[in-house]
């Protein structure tokens, strides 16, 4: 058997194959959970940072310049010169990487909370402060409902931004999808393993954005139209 | 020795900078990549752009594209072009990076042409300017800090994603980073962090170029609106 497989001719190399996803499906669900977890992660983290950053950006104007000048340099290195810097640091794992795809979340969801923040008129500002509502009460209640559709959007650019970037880790060897794509370029330019990483990056990136979507729908019903950008 | 002071060790050896493959030889593959890259872009986005500005159709398209090459890891077009009929080497690397530079050329261009001011239009065409005339001699002028502002995001980005030329072989100061990753990070961390450093001080450098230029091209009465309300914007689309 051996032998007549040797002699067939030429095995090809295909664009696409099931054979190969067959074959590999342990190798592909094991990339893709590594990437889907990257992701979540680091958006959840940069969340986590990003919106008490913005409001208080928003409460202290001076500070809004030095805020978004900070996050816009960080977001300015490029992706491989950021992991560059903390691998040393933080080894060769999924630290390395979290922590660079937080950062660069961080500009996009900033930049799209102070604009949600900034869009809430006026007389609703002024209606609130007459009612009696504080500077938390404001912010909890009517602020940031009202700026929902600024956070979703900032949420799903960063979201998707941030599936690309996951590929960029396979530089210290967690990349996600990354790892099929470039693993496959390695070894002798297996066209279908790099296919199947890359079109699995894109479908989790629509997929992802996606739900985001559907989420901003769901949370916002008054305000239809913003939600749907 | 901690990977800082490596790094510094690393950068004082004038041959890191001499050699073949060293600095400043992949600055120079750097630079050229990306001028390149970015003039193609050019090339592509701008007609296409200003085409669809002047004519109001086809916003719907600009968004969708900048949605889709959002989504596109920059490493899988980086692998796949070279497996087409494009070939090894610093070909594919070029229109990757092109392909990556479209978007907010594009984007910036449609909306540049789209911010005129109606009333400006319709005075245009009142004094009898031809579809043509009215492009060259009154919108295209008025979107030059948008067309800047395009260009100034598009070449930081090109700039910043040929680094990642290195894991096809590609050219580029990534490579030295690549490099110190190959030796390992007890022996390659201070080569790494000098690499790093290198990139990230690059995409700054040109980022603060073409901040004066966008400056430079932007008539004084819209400077001092202009750049905060254009990036938003700018950002706007990409949403």
């Amino acid at each position: 058997m051996s032998f007549r497989l040797a002699y067939r001719d030429d095995p090809g190399n295909p664009w696409f194959s099931w054979q190969y996803v067959r074959d590999n499906s342990d190798t592909i669900v094991a990339a893709l959970r590594e990437h889907a977890t990257l992701t979540v992660q680091a958006v959840l983290i940069a969340t986590l940072l990003a919106v008490p950053l913005a409001v208080l950006a928003y409460w202290f104007r001076p500070l809004t310049g030095p805020i978004l000048a900070l996050s816009g340099v960080l977001y300015t290195i490029p992706s491989l010169g950021l992991f560059a810097f903390i691998a040393p640091y933080l080894g060769l794992g999924t630290t390395t990487v979290l922590v660079g795809l937080v950062l660069y979340a961080l500009l996009l969801i900033i930049r799209n909370v102070l604009v949600g923040l900034d869009q809430v008129p006026a007389e609703v500002h002024d209606a609130a402060a007459g009612m009696g509502y504080g500077r938390w009460g404001r912010l909890l209640r009517i602020e940031l409902p009202l700026a929902l559709p600024g956070i979703v959007t900032g949420l799903r650019l960063a979201t998707v931004s941030t599936v690309a970037l996951v590929t960029v880790g396979v530089l210290v060897g967690h990349g996600g999808l990354g790892q099929l794509i470039i693993g496959g370029f390695r070894n002798n330019t297996y066209k279908a393993e790099i296919v199947t990483g890359a079109v699995l990056t894109v479908v989790l990136a629509l997929l992802l954005d996606l739900v985001l979507a559907a989420a901003g729908r769901l949370l916002t019903p008054w305000h239809r139209r913003g939600a749907s950008r | 020795m901690n990977p800082v002071e490596q790094a510094v060790v690393w950068l004082n050896d004038p041959l890191n900078w001499t050699n073949p493959g060293g600095v400043l030889d992949r600055l120079g593959e750097h630079l050229f990549i990306s001028a390149v890259a970015v003039a193609l872009g050019c090339l592509v986005a701008w007609p296409v752009g200003l085409y669809l500005g002047h004519t109001g159709r086809g916003g719907a398209a600009v968004v969708l594209i900048s949605n889709v090459t959002l989504a596109i890891p920059t490493i899988a077009l980086l692998t796949i072009l070279p497996l087409t009929f494009l070939g090894f080497g610093q070909r594919p690397v070029i229109i990757a990076l092109a392909v990556f530079a479209v978007p907010p050329l594009l984007a910036n261009a449609y909306t540049g042409l789209r911010e005129v001011h109606p009333e400006v239009r319709d005075a245009a065409r009142g004094m009898g300017l031809s579809g043509p005339q009215l492009l060259r001699r009154v919108e295209l002028p008025l979107a030059v800090p948008y067309l800047a502002a395009g260009f100034r995001t598009a070449a930081v980005q090109v700039v910043a994603t040929a680094a990642l030329a290195s894991f096809v072989n590609g050219g580029g100061l990534g490579q030295i980073i690549s490099a110190g990753f190959g030796l390992g990070i007890a022996t390659g961390g201070g080569q790494i962090l000098a690499g790093g450093l290198l990139v990230a001080l690059l995409a700054l450098a040109v980022e603060g170029v073409l901040a004066l230029l966008e400056r430079l091209v932007t008539p004084r009465p819209l400077r001092r609106t202009g750049g905060r309300a254009r990036r938003r914007a700018a950002a706007a689309g990409q949403a």
